[in-house]
């Protein structure tokens, strides 16, 4: 449970922070009149908070699935998996993934329609191959006798690969929608109509990069690397 | 007080005020079924959970009928008994509070309360409630599927829950789960409408500080149960594998009935620890809403400002920080390590202090006010003193050692009910007579209320008040009879009879209530835009009910708090908060 | 005012049924009574907090009623009495937290000279094994439950021999002799608790928790499952007899041990 303690105090950090600066010790009754401006709901701003509530929450969740994940290696039966050569492949996709979104948002920003174009498309694409290559993953690890249930290690992989995995999903559906509307777009398309595009294709980029970031702590965790971190937490918390 | 006006004295134009633009609905079914508007989802939501709350309230008859009359009903053996705690306790907590709260008053209050003309995310605001609604279908179909409904305890602990010794193994538990995990997607899409649109949709001049407490609590209620949600989630979803494809997520090696499963290495404190840091924070996110509802009443209703708003702020979101860290006062005899028992008694006990802070500022409110003995007013009084019955109680409880001989006894099932059940639809009864004519345009009928007051409120006590005493002597929960116990003297056959016709004639009560809510729909009282001559936002909406957004033409702008009430020199005894000040040198 | 007589009243009839009430906690027969008097204080002071609440909350409803002409005062805080009703608070809860922390202290601290007695829960009955002449329980294993050894003791670890199993039968204890209680469960968790001796714990399926006590009162007490385990939990009892040192010797030459057990076992598998 250390890990998602370490989340949560992260984010009461970051919280705390905020709230300081809501004037949360004002005496409001003593206050009459106008204050200051509203928000703008309809500003890039409103959708972005919501899809970082979102990244919380989804943050919240990996960070759950880690901690068990964390939890389960320091028990005796634990027998790690061999990892199949293709999640290298798969990291490296989605590697491309980010830096084709990142190349799409810079594109929109220039107003370059047709690298905008481009660029989500390739994004696309590399992320459909990224979960071909998690599902021959999963069949290369059942071929070789680890099927879901064969041992508590191969039970987390295929958890974790495919919550990571239907998480990239929803994004496709919404980087499918903006991309439809990037097509669909004329050549000499409104400036309003190209800002929201934009925040459209910010939006997908912010979430294809919390993705691997995500999925980059999962790598590192079913490669082992992070094996002495664990353990060295471990130590600390019992 | 001093005049924060910027520039020009007085009002502010129109103009002045940013608009957004808003979906309008062109069809029958895009108005009221498929609905954006945060107000009929609102009301969507409300009329699901009250009528599943009203499934779990027979069942809660069939238990009481069965504890206070063991044999009479043959029907109700021990199987079916447990299908109906399960499904009583987790329509209750889940499907039920956490929906009306949030997704009925979070939706309704929120836009109108902050001069917004609806959610931020509408779309999304209305596939949230196609979720939850779909949620509740694939949870009710548990009670047709072979083998009924779960009968694990609305805990769900394993290895039982998925083992065939426990009612529902079949399908009943599978059922459960995908049903949580569909409540829990679409409370997250509802959630990030309430978290967001408090953030970015407040109108001109409503700061955080000028909001009412309602939607300090809603708000506060959304954050934690975005944070919660994930651990029920993720031991759903390991649960469901457990049971369906046979991994050892929380399944030990184990033997039953002679027979050696092909489980191994699982661990069943796991899924204590996920869900209990989800239950935890659970029963402050169906608490702390009921919080700020009911600083609302009592203010409008004793024509006084709320007494320490910024305590009463600054307690609510401590409690909800708090409440992240108190998780496993629920696992005292879980037989996890002991050490860890100092650390959450000491934690669980400090939450008490924010809370107790809550409680004198409700009761300092009531000193020196103008008291009107409303139906509202009512039901917030009921819920003060059944909140620091059950609080109280709690304090037995989360002091460890005093846990181990009361934990799993009728004692724990006398203060969650108590603290959770009684205290928390009290705020709901409350809310509901206060907020009706601003959602109808008509009052609920006042004798009927006082009538279902009263029965409601001294009935709950009667019921849960004694079984703590029982609990106390030993008396365990979830047995479906006493049976011949030696240290059980016959009294407490008596009791549980008394208690079963007590909770029989409070849910009779719950007819009235029910009754009046149809009846005052076409003959109630014309209630006006203002009835209780409130100073929130919502009570100044142009027209009532409102319309589709809300506010007409333009949006408010606020000038002042929200509990401007009785303000000295004033000549009426509340002021609005879209209410200017006056002029300088007028 | 008719609600705050109300209120007064149900203030009233809390406290007096509380002292009148015939139903309060069965005697106890171990030497938690810590536990008991920890709960005593805490009952004076939440009843007095209930009770000053409750009626403070009566008299506010009595005296500013609504009267015409009448009018609120306003008054949006008073930081001087928040921090003063808060640290009153904080006094309070400390006052009950001390010493409950004092006595789980005590209670996580098993004494050197404790005997030790294994529990263990299956649905929807209680085993019980000693550890027998050696004074070591042998070690076990679900892997190793079969129908002739249904507590899974390992038949090939020497300490288990002497075993004393006890099974569809009641426990004795010796009076006056604190215990350790190990408790293990092979198929779902289960709670072995006995009211009258106040201590109690969970036991989990693939890991062995415990609690210690020590019996102060002879007599035959009931045992409860206190944790949901099924469709039997109900029905899931048994017995404790405790009784002085000579009645428990006599007692305890009668139970089988693990060896005694396997014996038709092994004969048969011989013949």
């Amino acid at each position: 449970m250390g890990v998602v303690l370490v989340f949560l105090a992260v984010l009461a950090a970051f919280a705390g922070w905020w709230l300081s600066r809501q004037r949360l010790t004002a005496k409001p009754w003593l206050e009459v009149g106008v204050i200051g401006e509203a928000p703008e709901p309809s500003s890039p701003t409103t959708a972005k908070l919501g899809l970082g509530t979102f990244l919380v929450v989804a943050g919240s969740l990996f960070a759950l699935l880690v901690s068990a994940y964390a939890m389960r290696m320091g028990m005796p039966d634990w027998r790690a998996l061999p990892m199949p050569a293709v999640l290298w492949f798969s990291t490296g996709l989605l590697m491309l993934a980010s830096l084709a979104l990142h190349m799409a948002v810079i594109a929109a920003r220039c107003d370059e329609l047709g690298h905008l174009r481009s660029s989500l498309l390739a994004a696309g694409m590399c992320s459909l191959a990224f979960l071909t290559a998690q599902m021959l993953a999963w069949r290369e690890l059942a071929a070789a006798g680890y099927f879901a249930a064969a041992n508590p290690a191969s039970a987390f992989f295929y958890l974790v690969t495919a919550i990571h995995g239907a998480h990239m999903l929803g994004g496709l559906v919404a980087l499918a929608r903006t991309s439809a509307r990037a097509f669909a777009a004329p050549r000499d398309i409104a400036a309003t109509a190209m800002g929201e595009l934009t925040v459209g294709v910010e939006l997908c980029a912010i979430y294809w990069h919390f993705l691997l970031l995500v999925w980059l702590v999962l790598f590192s965790l079913l490669m082992r690397w992070t094996d002495d971190l664990v353990a060295i937490c471990r130590g600390l918390l019992s | 007080m001093v005049d924060v006006t910027h520039g020009a004295a007085g009002p502010l134009s129109a103009a002045e005020v940013e608009d957004v633009e808003l979906y309008h609905p062109k069809s029958w079914i895009t108005t009221y079924v498929f609905s954006q508007d945060a107000k009929i989802i609102a009301i969507q939501y409300s009329t699901v959970a009250l009528s599943i709350g009203l499934v779990a309230l027979v069942l809660s008859w069939l238990m009481r009928l069965q504890l206070g009359f063991p044999g009479v009903f043959s029907f109700i053996d021990p199987d079916r008994y447990y299908q109906f705690i399960t499904m009583h306790g987790m329509i209750m907590v889940i499907y039920l509070l956490t929906a009306l709260f949030l997704g009925g008053f979070g939706n309704y209050l929120i836009p109108l309360m902050l001069g917004a003309r609806d959610m931020v995310f509408p779309y999304v605001n209305m596939l949230s409630f196609w979720i939850y609604f779909l949620a509740v279908l694939v949870l009710v179909a548990g009670f047709f599927l072979p083998g009924g409904p779960t009968g694990a305890g609305w805990t769900l602990y394993p290895p039982q829950a998925i083992l065939a010794n426990t009612p529902g193994q079949q399908w009943g538990i599978i059922v459960m789960l995908v049903s949580l995990i569909l409540f829990i997607i679409g409370f997250t899409m509802g959630g990030l409408n309430y978290v967001v649109t408090v953030l970015q949709g407040r109108t001109r001049g409503m700061t955080l500080m000028r909001m009412p407490l309602t939607i300090w609590g809603i708000f506060t209620a959304t954050v934690m149960a975005l944070l919660a949600f994930p651990a029920l989630f993720v031991g759903a979803v390991m649960m469901l594998l457990d049971r369906l494809i046979g991994t050892s997520f929380f399944m030990p090696a184990i033997v039953t009935m002679g027979e050696r499963l092909a489980h191994k290495g699982g661990s069943p404190i796991l899924f204590q620890h996920l869900f209990w840091f989800f239950g935890h924070p659970e029963v402050y996110i169906v608490a702390l809403p009921a919080f700020g509802i009911v600083s609302d009443l009592i203010s409008t209703h004793a024509r006084k400002n709320i007494f320490g708003y910024r305590m009463m702020v600054w307690a609510l979101v401590a409690i909800g920080a708090l409440s992240f860290v108190v998780w496993a006062h629920h696992m005292y005899v879980s037989g996890m390590h002991p050490a860890f028992g100092f650390f959450f008694a000491t934690t669980t006990l400090i939450i008490a202090i924010p809370t107790a802070i809550k409680v004198y500022n409700w009761v300092l409110t009531l000193w020196r006010g103008d008291i009107h003995f409303t139906v509202p007013m009512l039901f917030a009084l009921g819920f003060i003193v059944t909140f620091v019955n059950g609080g109280l109680t709690g304090l037995f409880l989360g002091n460890v050692v005093v846990d181990v001989p009361l934990s799993d006894t009728m004692f724990v099932v006398a203060h969650f009910h108590m603290v959770m059940g009684v205290a928390p639809i009290m705020v709901i009864f409350g809310a509901i007579y206060h907020w009706y004519p601003k959602v109808s345009g008509r009052m609920l009928d006042d004798t009927l209320g006082k009538l279902h007051f009263w029965v409601t409120f001294l009935g709950a006590y009667l019921i849960f008040f004694p079984m703590h005493y029982i609990g106390l002597m030993g008396v365990p929960r979830r047995y479906h009879e006493i049976g011949a116990m030696a240290f059980i003297p016959p009294s407490v056959a008596t009791l549980n009879a008394f208690i079963s016709v007590v909770a029989l004639t409070v849910g009779a009560a719950q007819l009235v209530f029910l009754f009046n809510l149809v009846w005052s729909l076409r003959h109630g009282r014309e209630a006006g835009g203002n009835p209780w001559h409130a100073t929130t936002l919502e009570w100044q909406t142009p027209q009532t009910p409102p319309p589709h957004g809300n506010w007409g033409k333009s949006l408010p702008v606020v000038y002042r708090w929200a509990y401007d009430y009785s303000v000295p020199g004033a000549v009426q005894d509340f002021l609005p908060q879209n209410q200017p000040p006056v002029p300088r040198g007028a | 005012m008719g609600v705050a007589i109300v209120l007064a009243l149900v203030v009233i009839g809390s406290v007096v049924f509380h002292f009148l009430s015939p139903w309060w906690w069965t005697p106890i027969a171990s030497n938690w009574g810590y536990i008991d008097d920890t709960i005593i204080i805490t009952f004076w002071i939440t009843g007095f907090v209930f009770a000053a609440v409750v009626l403070f909350m009566a008299y506010c409803l009595f005296r500013f009623r609504h009267r015409e002409g009448n009018r609120a005062a306003y008054e949006p805080e008073n930081k001087r009495l928040e921090w003063w009703l808060a640290i009153g608070t904080g006094v309070g809860v400390a006052a009950m937290l001390a010493p409950g922390l004092v006595v789980w202290h005590q209670f996580v601290t098993v004494p050197k000279d404790a005997t030790t007695v294994e529990v263990i829960g299956q649905q929807w009955q209680w085993a019980y094994r000693l550890p027998g002449a050696d004074g070591k329980l042998g070690a076990s294993d679900v892997a190793h439950i079969t129908p002739e050894n249904p507590l899974g003791v390992d038949p090939k670890d020497p300490n288990g021999q002497d075993d004393v199993v006890i099974q569809g039968d009641n426990l004795h204890l010796q009076l006056g002799k604190p215990v350790k209680m190990l408790l293990r469960a092979v198929d779902v968790v289960h709670d072995f608790y006995v009211p009258e001796f106040r201590a109690k714990m969970d036991m989990i399926p693939g890991s062995v928790t415990y609690y210690w006590f020590t019996p102060t009162l002879a007599g035959t007490f009931d045992v409860l499952c206190a944790e949901l385990c099924g469709t039997g939990h109900t029905f899931m009892r048994g017995n404790v007899v405790v009784e002085p040192e000579g009645q428990y010797q006599a007692w305890l030459q009668q139970q089988k041990t693990f060896a005694q057990l396997q014996a038709p076992a092994r004969a048969q598998a011989r013949n």
